[in-house]
């Protein structure tokens, strides 16, 4: 309410009338319809999703929450809990760490062989086709990596290499791997290449023509692109902990589990408190890099 | 040249350490992945995997399973916006109008809602709400709740303020200056995040049931547990394409809305 900007006028809707304009709402036949158009259309889905948040109030369901709630206060700090928090903190950071690495080595020739600024044949004019067929088939590829959520990989990788981080690793090598190899060749393919060209038509190879005509150009992002991306891999990897691949995800899936709320407090502020972390690191980075 | 590399040299420094720090404490078994007997046992997973079960008394669950993964996505976007649009507004401050009291509470409480993963806050909603999709749809409300907040808030902060002022000016109350002047300007803007919100959490909505929370994962987790590799490879499969769904329906709605401005 800005009294100042109101004008001395009578009350509501007096200066419309006095125009002869008509006062009821031109789009009300449009809202009303809209309106029950979404509420038919929200049943059949509140059916499907069994929508029922009254159980949640029935005494029984009222009676375990309000429990498991009250324990969340005080928040568990036994130093030998915390110290068990602190080395899942760790594993957390670790498997994002080591698994967007290992992305790095399936992305980063995935994107030199699928990006068509670096194509030869394409120097002049259309590209062959054997070369269009690998690049998109590499590009294909790429996309079925990512397209599987990472979650799955993990469930998959579990019962191959067992409980533990090594599930947690290449379910994000994985995924990341194709979706930073995706980004990468479509970043190379979005800059300026000219340099690269020229160097490629006078004969110079490949890797030379991406190492002094293209890098130079698409570092700034490349190399934001990968930050932020690790900073998303310190999120999924908490959420993988919970398929059983290890970290601060893990402890907090057995604490739920046990219903031991001053644990589940900790650690959830121990996440947010990470992931806050990764966020600010991340974006000083992307600053600095710039 | 060099004073300004200074910080550059140090965070690559930094970044080595702690890349050869995360590889050393891991205790990875990546070797023993590239051993004989493991390779083995890799192919014939893989092979399993190869023969995905399509008879049709399993597809038809898969349908269910699907249709209610698809449900838990919408109507977890759906309660997320209606949350959001309502929580939005105590948090966004408008030009001329006095601080809001309640924006830093507001967007503290979309941080927290956002910073919690769905995955987590089904694992936590299962304790109040028990197994099955209604701690999925929950979950989903509620991270996406804390997303939408605040780009609710920046989009209403942003608005153009003319036809609002042009409505005030009138002496209309502020409930009718936000459904005829705001919400209608921004509508677009909103609903082309939802759409978007949309596309994330059929994502998320396809693998919370790995925690008991419904849909297409529970059954991944159920038919993975007992080693059924061609029925979770159909559930996997099945997945991949309601994803994709969803993005081709996505780009259509966006593109019908685009055409019809």
């Amino acid at each position: 309410m800005i009294p100042a900007a109101r004008p001395e006028q009578p009350a509501t809707g007096v200066p419309l009338r006095a125009t002869g304009m008509p006062l009821h709402d031109p789009a009300a036949r449009q809202r009303w319809a809209s309106l029950v158009l979404g509420a038919v259309l929200l049943w059949p889905l509140l059916a499907a999703t069994e929508f029922s948040p009254w159980k949640i109030f029935e005494p029984r369901s009222l009676h375990a929450s309000a429990r498991f709630l009250a324990g969340f206060f005080p928040p568990a700090t036994e130093a030998g809990f915390l110290g068990n928090v602190a080395l899942g903190a760790w594993q957390t950071i670790a498997i994002a760490t080591s698994g967007t690495v290992l992305a790095l080595f399936l992305a980063v020739p995935l994107a030199l062989c699928a990006t068509a600024n670096l194509s030869i044949s394409s120097l002049g004019g259309r590209m062959a086709p054997l070369p269009f067929a690998v690049r998109q088939g590499l590009r294909g590829a790429m996309v079925a990596l990512r397209t599987v959520p990472e979650l799955v990989w993990a469930l998959l990788l579990v019962r191959v290499v067992g409980l533990g981080p090594t599930a947690g690793v290449l379910a994000i090598g994985l995924t990341y791997g194709g979706m930073l190899g995706k980004v990468y060749a479509e970043i190379l393919e979005s800059v300026d290449s000219h340099a690269a060209r020229t160097l490629l038509a006078n004969g110079s190879g490949r890797l030379q023509a991406f190492a002094h005509g293209l890098l130079p150009e698409a570092a700034p992002e490349l190399t934001s692109y990968t930050v932020y991306r690790w900073e998303c891999a310190i999120r999924s990897s908490v959420v993988l902990g919970f398929v059983g691949a290890g970290g601060l995800g893990q402890e907090m899936d057995n604490a739920v589990k046990m219903l031991a709320g001053g644990e589940v407090m900790t650690m959830l502020i121990v996440f947010v408190a990470l992931v806050a972390g990764a966020d600010g690191l991340s974006a000083w980075l992307r600053r600095v890099m710039q | 040249m060099i004073a300004a590399r200074w910080p550059l040299l140090l965070t690559g420094i930094a970044l080595a350490i702690v890349v050869a720090a995360s590889f050393w404490t891991l205790d990875l078994h990546l070797g023993a992945l590239l051993a004989p007997a493991s390779l083995a046992a890799m192919g014939r997973y893989a092979a399993e995997f190869l023969a995905p079960d399509l008879s049709p008394a399993f597809l038809a669950r898969l349908a269910g399973a699907a249709l209610e993964t698809l449900a838990m996505s919408v109507l977890g976007t759906v309660i997320a916006a209606v949350l959001a649009a309502a929580l939005c507004l105590p948090a966004a401050r408008f030009a001329g109008r006095p601080p809001a009291r309640w924006r830093v509470p507001a967007r503290l409480l979309f941080n927290v809602l956002r910073a919690i993963p769905e995955l987590v806050w089904a694992s936590l909603l299962l304790v109040a709400a028990g197994l099955g999709p209604m701690s999925g749809t929950l979950a989903l409300a509620l991270h996406t709740a804390g997303v939408f907040g605040r780009l609710f808030a920046e989009a209403f902060e942003n608005a153009p303020q003319g036809p609002a002022q042009a409505l005030r000016v009138q002496g209309n109350r502020e409930s009718l200056v936000l459904l005829y002047a705001t919400l209608p300007q921004l509508g677009p803007q909103l609903l082309s995040y939802v759409l978007y919100r949309w596309e994330n959490n059929i994502r998320a909505a396809a693998i919370l049931g790995v925690v008991g929370a419904g849909g297409l994962g529970q059954m991944l987790a159920f038919h993975l547990g007992l080693f059924q590799n061609g029925r979770a490879a159909t559930v996997i499969g099945a997945m991949v394409l309601l994803v994709y769904g969803v993005d081709l329906a996505s780009y259509a709605i966006r593109r019908t809305m685009v055409r019809m401005h």
